[in-house]
This record gives structure tokens, sequence and C-alpha cells, in this order.
């Protein structure tokens, strides 16, 4: 077997064990607290048969291992319960409003490369100069103020103050929403050929992703900033130097690379940090997420359904780790190096 | 591990420009927050109950930060504000540090099973986005101060853990440890003695960097509706009750919204500052 095979393999197994204790966790932290789910789900009016036969149903007379065997059950088939407050499945709510969080998401994953990455270049090129403590500066600002600060201060200046950005929502009023493919607006217009709508979608999630995108950015430049300097102390920099490549080429080619892969795995962490904080984001910017439902059924002590939303994040942000994993696997050539003398 | 001594650690932190101003910032954020009671302009307006004539105005010389939907002063609210989310890092840190680096301690320290049970925990924890398991954990409990700080400290922990775990495997093979433990000293003294002492300049740059964070997510939580609750005067939750009447009453939102930004920048400037003249990895 291949060594980055089974390295994955390893990770593979290594994440579905986190994940069972994730849903340990979470399920006994649901089971313990006080109250009871079944008199809290049908209100203080209920009579004592209905909680009692609610409890029946629910298996929750049961010792807590045994529920624990129920609950692992019905999710081998896919099945979460249901939502004691929308009164379907939690895995068809959650398949409703998981799509406008991943956009999102999205959208805040690929500014947070495509900014804090060359912002970090810049700020190691220029070290302890102008635009070094420029950008420093400027993220440690952005990784220290919480997502829904930057999506007030955003909202008030370029939506009230300067009305360039859409308030709130995923779409202009009158414009509709493309057929459901993928549930990612902007995917399915233009899967379906309607730009129009596609850049009204895109044009909606500018602020929001920036909101949500800008402690990322401010951490990948910072990590950027700090391996590429200590990459810069290698003697293969010295040499490239000593050859008289220009300074562009070295930071681009020689320090920049090498300098990817921790910053790789700390944006899987980063991209991680913002499906969190999406609930903060799409709460300042009405956008009819994850997160809508996730404070919902917080509020209103719905518990299958909380446990469901935590154990998708849970696996949401396993799957990403995993997916990092491969990347900077593929990518580092040691690894590959590794592979191929194996064989 | 630090190999500096701690005079030319003083040197560097001096030297560096951020350092001094998170050190300000913190100085001032802390000072605000202690002697609030003889700062603060209105002292009463803490409560439910702030003055009926002066509502929703704009910032003034009275009112430097304006006043609420009803006439409460936005600068004594920030400034007891502040005093609360101080009181409330410090008690979630207060917990949650030394069981983290308990179990960090006895897990890079004792290995085998102790290390994987504890580790393997540490994973399951670090697995799930702290705000969200903070948040669920208040889905569980009635949402009050005290159940949200139980909620952040439950979920603080984890870090300690694997920092000092961290620190300890690099430490554990060396000449001091070794010595220690040839001379008969228990696993209990070259724990807390002999490898402790060289992991606080790691356990001090984060609790100093983790105090702005604590901040942080405690007001997340506010934001939501899933912490402090009114009148208690929390910044996340003023951020949150503000951003109903923008743009008109700006101030409502941004002021509290540039307290909590003023206060995680002071304590990551600082712990930065400490971070680079200690050499800790953090």
């Amino acid at each position: 077997m291949s060594p980055i095979l089974r390295l994955l393999i390893h990770r593979l197994a290594l994440s579905l064990l986190v994940l069972a204790g994730v849903s340990i966790l979470i399920f006994f932290v649901a089971r313990v607290v006080p109250g009871d789910p079944a008199r809290i789900a049908l209100g203080p009016n209920a009579g004592a048969e209905a909680v009692e036969a609610l409890r029946e149903e629910r298996h929750l007379n049961d010792p807590l291992i045994v529920q624990y065997g129920w609950f692992l059950r019905d999710l081998a088939g896919g099945d979460l319960g249901t939502s004691l407050y929308t009164r379907r499945p939690v895995l068809q709510d959650i398949a409703a409003y998981l799509p406008a969080t991943l956009e999102l998401v999205f959208i805040a994953g690929l500014m947070m490369v495509l900014v804090g990455l060359p912002l970090g270049r810049l700020a190691a090129r220029h070290q302890r100069r102008g635009p070094d403590h420029l950008a420093r500066f400027l993220s440690v600002l952005a990784v220290c103020t919480p997502a829904f600060v930057w999506g007030v201060i955003l909202q008030l200046l370029l939506a009230y103050v300067w009305p360039i950005f859409p308030l709130e929502g995923r779409l202009s009023t009158g414009v509709a929403p493309p057929p459901d493919i993928t549930g990612l607006y902007t995917v399915d217009a233009l899967l379906t050929g309607q730009f129009g709508t596609m850049l009204n979608a895109l044009y909606h999630l500018i602020l929001p992703a920036t909101a949500l995108a800008l402690s990322g950015i401010g951490q990948s430049a910072r990590l950027t900033r700090s391996s590429m300097i200590e990459t810069y102390r290698k003697p293969y920099i010295e040499m490239a130097r000593a050859y008289g490549f220009k300074e562009g080429r070295i930071a681009r080619r020689y320090a920049f690379r090498p300098a990817l892969i921790p910053t790789l795995t700390v944006l899987g962490l980063d991209f991680a940090a913002m499906l969190a904080n999406a609930f903060l984001v799409e709460r300042v910017f009405v956008w009819p997420g994850l997160s809508r439902y996730g404070v919902e059924v917080i509020l209103r002590k719905d518990l299958d359904a909380i446990v469901g939303v935590v154990l998708v994040i849970a696996a949401m942000f396993l799957i990403t780790n995993l997916v990092v994993d491969l990347i900077v696997s593929i990518i580092n050539p040691r690894l590959r190096l590794a592979e191929k003398r194996g064989k | 591990m630090s190999s500096k001594t701690s005079s030319v650690a003083l040197t560097e932190f001096r030297s560096n420009p951020l350092s001094i101003i998170g050190l300000v910032l913190v100085a001032l954020c802390v000072g605000l927050a202690v002697f609030a009671d003889l700062v603060a302009p209105y002292p009463a307006h803490v409560g439910p109950i702030g003055d009926f004539m002066a509502i929703n105005q704009a910032p003034s010389a009275a009112h430097w930060f304006g006043t609420d939907t009803i006439g409460r002063d936005v600068l004594t609210r920030i400034l007891y504000g502040f005093r609360l989310s101080l009181v409330m890092a410090a008690m979630v840190l207060a917990i949650s540090m030394p069981i983290g680096v308990a179990l960090g301690l006895m897990a890079g320290y004792l290995g085998g099973w102790v290390e994987f049970a504890i580790m393997r925990l540490t994973d399951v924890f670090l697995a799930i986005p702290p705000l969200v398991l903070a948040m669920a954990i208040m889905g569980f409990l009635p949402a009050t101060l005290t159940n949200a700080m139980l909620a952040v400290t439950a979920m603080w922990w984890p870090w300690y853990t694997r920092l000092v775990y961290n620190v300890v495997r690099s430490e554990a093979r060396e000449g001091y440890v070794l010595a220690a433990e040839v001379i008969g000293a228990s696993p209990l003294h070259v724990m807390t003695r002999e490898i402790l002492p060289n992991c606080a300049p790691a356990i001090l740059t984060k609790l100093t960097l983790d105090v702005g964070f604590v901040v942080l997510m405690v007001s997340s939580l506010s934001f939501l509706g899933l912490g402090v609750q009114p009148p208690t005067p929390d910044l996340g939750s003023m951020v949150a009750d503000g951003a109903k009447y923008m743009p008109d009453a700006w101030w409502l939102s941004i002021f509290p919204a540039l307290a909590i930004m003023v206060l995680v920048l002071g304590f990551n400037l600082l712990g930065d500052g400490l971070r680079e003249a200690f050499d800790a990895e953090v």
C-alpha cells in the first residue's frame, strides 16, 4: 500500500473515532441535563399521559446506554430524529438550511485564501518594514474582532451610509430563486443559465462573506508570514540570492511554496471556525442558513435537532480536515518522493 | 521552550511597539472596568431604568456615546460591560486552565493508556467548533450568566491540555527531568516541580491571548441571545439589540462593537508580544 493511502486510511479511521466520541459526548450532555425533554416539547399545559406517551415513543424511559443504542441505530439509517419545532425530520431540515450556509462559507473560504496568502507573502517580503507592520496590525485586528462586529460595521458603512451592497437576504425581492439542484444559488443559477440571478446572488454574498472571511484572512496572513520568514532563513534561499534571482521570484517560487504546507493545515481549522462564525454573520444579514435553524432549536430546547446540528457541523469539520490532509499529502514533495521510493 | 533569561525577554518585549500598545490598551480596559463605579458618568443606568427624558440621543457632551431606547447612557453600560466581560473571562480561565494543565501534564508525562484516554477526549472536544459546542450546551441549560460561563469553561480546557502536552513531550527527555527521576523523585514531584515551571511561559502567553478570546466567545453567545440576559450590561447583547435600530441609532451597536474590538485587540497584542519575548509555542 502506498504511504499516502495508508496515511489517509489512518486519518479516516481516527476521524470516525472522533466522530463517534462527539456523538457520545453530545448525546449524553443532551440527556443528562435537567428537565424532561418530553415535557419541554409538549409545553407546560400538556397532560401527564401525553408526556408519558411521548417519553415511551422516544425511548426516554430506557436506561441511558440503551437510549444511546437506539440513537446509533437511527443514526446508521440516516435518521437524526424529528424536530419538535418544525415537526419534520431533522435531516430534512438540515438539508434545507445547510446549502445557504455552505455557499457563504465557501465564498468566505475563497476570500481567505485569495487575500490572506498574498497579504502574508507581502508582509514576509518586507519583514519589519512598513507593509509588514501594516499587514500584521490588520491581521491582529481581523483576528480579534468577532464576525458579528465586522458584520454590523460593514452593514452600516456599505449598505446604509453608502448603499453599495444589499442589506440582507440571499436575493433581491422579485428575483426568483433558481431551481433547486445543489441549493447553492450561484451554482444552480449558473447551471440553468440564469446569469442575472447568479450575479444577484453573488452580489448578496459579498458583504456577509467578507464579514465571515476577515478573521480567517488575518489568521492566514499571519501564518503565511511566519512560516515564510522561517523558510527565508534556509540555505537554499541564500543560494537563490547568490544566483541573483529577483526578490519577487524568490518569494514566489522558493519561500512561499514550502510555507504553504503549515498554512494549509491551519486553513482547515479556520474553515471550521467559519462554520461556527457563520451563525453570527447569518444573524446580522438575515441569511436563511443553518444558524437561523440552530439558534431557533436551541432557544426551543429541541434536543434531537440540536444534536443533529452539532453532529453535522462536527462531521463537516472532520471532512474538511481530511480534505486538507489529502491536499497537503499531494503537494508535499517529501510524501510524494517517499511514495516513489516505496515502489 | 524559552532559552532566554527573563531580562532578555523583558528587553525584547519593551522594544516591540505593538506589545506596548497592547499593554496600554489592557491597562486602560482593566482600569476602566475596576473603577467603573467612579468613572462611569451615570452609574444608575446599569439596571433596567434610564432617563426617560433623554431617550435615543445621539452622542453629545452629556452622553459621549449617546443613549439607548430607554434613555440609558451607552458609555456607562460599556464600562460595566468591560467589567462583566473581564470577570467572566477570569472565571472561565481560572477553572479551565488548571484542569487543562493538569490533564496535559498527566497525558504527557505518564503516557500509556492515560495519554490515550486524555488525548482522544481532547480530540473529541476540539473536533467541535467551540462556539457551536457552547451554543449546544446552552441549548440544554437555561440561558443565564452562570450557565454561559459553564458552557465556555467546558470547552476551553482542551486547548491547555494540548498545549501543555506538547511542551511536556519535548521536556520529558531533558537532562534535568532524568536527573530528578534518578534521585527518586515521585512522578507528582517531577510533573509539578520540574516540568511545570518550564511550561509557565507558554501557559502565561496563552492565558493572555485567551482573555481576549473568552471575551469574544461570551459576547458571541450573548449576541445570539444565548448568554447574558438583560438588563445586565453586556457588550455582545448591546450590539445585537442596537442592530435593530440601524442605521438611525447607529451608536447603539457601533460603540459596544468597537469596545469589544479594543478589549480583544489589547489582550491579543500583549499576548503576541509575550509570545515573541518568551519564544513560546502557543
